[in-house]
């Protein structure tokens, strides 16, 4: 089956309020403040594209661009949604 | 379509505090919309005044910026006069329960096909942090700074109670609920009421110690638990989450126009068709 691949992640500093919702949320640990407090994607290669940065984000400014790929992941982005947002 | 298609980008960024829920509702009430595939020109947002009411400038729908408390009964006027349009009625606790109580508990028992969406803070955030009518007892505003001594509502309960036919919780932590449960609401006939609950990390959060939006956030996943849940089950002190009512009820705007068809025909049959016509120039006349 074809898994959602990473293209980029497309972030809009000047709504970016450095909230700090996507940052610690994102299971991946993706995401960080950079020194003027705007979110930056660290480490775009971890990232399963499960968009919770994209959801929650108060202020629209992040979103996850993908692209079709065949090559299975390890993990998809169901299980990181449903690790993450646990229906405890 | 993209969720940006369905805002007005020339108010962005948005007005709303740093972490402030509301943003996560506009942004989950986007994606509603947007799955649903709606026409944002069939769709009617209106709203009163406070944080909460802001919404209604940030989306590209039709959208009313009414009198504070009176977000429903706008509504009620747009639904009555347009019953295709669909209405959205984003409202702050204290805009949908205090001033507009009244109004909310009367569109909940006529079931209009309207979807209220109560986007629960517990304070008044615009004002300077007073406690609202869903605050609840022991909590810290700036006009309680011994804390409070009032009894919350519980918004499911009274909708019930009012008549409802489709009520439910969710928070902003579970987003991804938030957004399959305002789908359903939108797409329910009848009067809909979606209490979300959001954070203040700038008024309740900074008076009642419970950290920034994060912690906020964390605090909301760990109080609530979804209904039938083993959770919930072992710890009835947990705030449910989920659909508790849908049921189909006549709504009324239907039931209006079934009352003017039958009045009309009542007339008809009563008086000849050509001084029927008379009349109703008559009255176009007198108006």
């Amino acid at each position: 089956m074809a898994r959602l691949k990473l293209k980029e992640h497309l972030i809009n500093r000047d709504w970016c309020k450095g909230c700090n919702i996507c940052v610690h949320f994102c299971p991946k640990h993706v995401l960080e403040l950079d020194s003027e407090e705007k979110v930056v994607a660290v480490r775009p290669e971890d990232c399963i594209c499960c968009r919770l940065c994209e959801l929650r984000c108060p202020d629209l400014a992040i979103e996850v661009i993908t692209e079709q790929s065949d090559h299975d992941a390890t993990s998809t982005s169901e299980d990181a949604v449903n690790t993450s947002e646990q229906d405890d | 379509m993209a969720i940006k298609d369905y805002i007005r980008q020339r108010y962005f960024p948005q007005m709303w505090c740093p972490g402030c829920g509301h943003g996560t509702i506009l942004n989950a009430l986007l994606r509603a919309v947007d799955e649903l595939g709606l026409d944002k020109n069939s769709i009617v947002m209106t709203s009163g005044i406070g944080c909460s009411a802001r919404i209604s400038g940030y989306v590209d729908f039709h959208s009313l910026h009414t009198l504070h408390g009176r977000a429903l009964a706008f509504a009620t006027g747009v639904k009555l006069s347009k019953p295709e349009l669909k209405l959205l009625v984003p409202m702050g606790d204290g805009d949908a329960l205090a001033i507009g109580g009244n109004h909310f508990i009367h569109a909940a028992r006529r079931n209009i096909d309207i979807t209220a969406i109560i986007m629960n803070n517990r304070i008044y955030g615009m004002t300077g942090g007073q406690y609202s009518p869903l605050s609840g007892p022991g909590k810290k505003a700036s006009t309680a700074p011994y804390t409070t001594i009032d009894n919350q509502f519980d918004v499911v309960n009274l909708s019930i109670a009012a008549g409802a036919s489709f009520v439910a919780r969710s928070t902003t932590y579970h987003v991804l609920e938030c957004v399959d449960i305002l789908k359903r609401a939108i797409q329910h006939k009848g009067f809909s009421v979606v209490e979300i609950l959001s954070q203040c990390p700038t008024h309740y959060g900074r008076k009642n110690k419970e950290g920034d939006a994060v912690q906020m956030l964390e605090f909301q996943k760990k109080t609530t638990a979804k209904l039938g849940s083993k959770a919930l089950e072992n710890d009835p002190t947990l705030i449910p989450r989920g659909v508790f009512v849908d049921i189909d009820a006549p709504e009324y705007c239907e039931e209006y126009d079934k009352i003017m068809k039958r009045a009309m025909k009542e007339t008809l049959q009563k008086e000849p068709l050509k001084n029927f016509g008379n009349q109703a120039n008559q009255t176009c006349d007198m108006a």
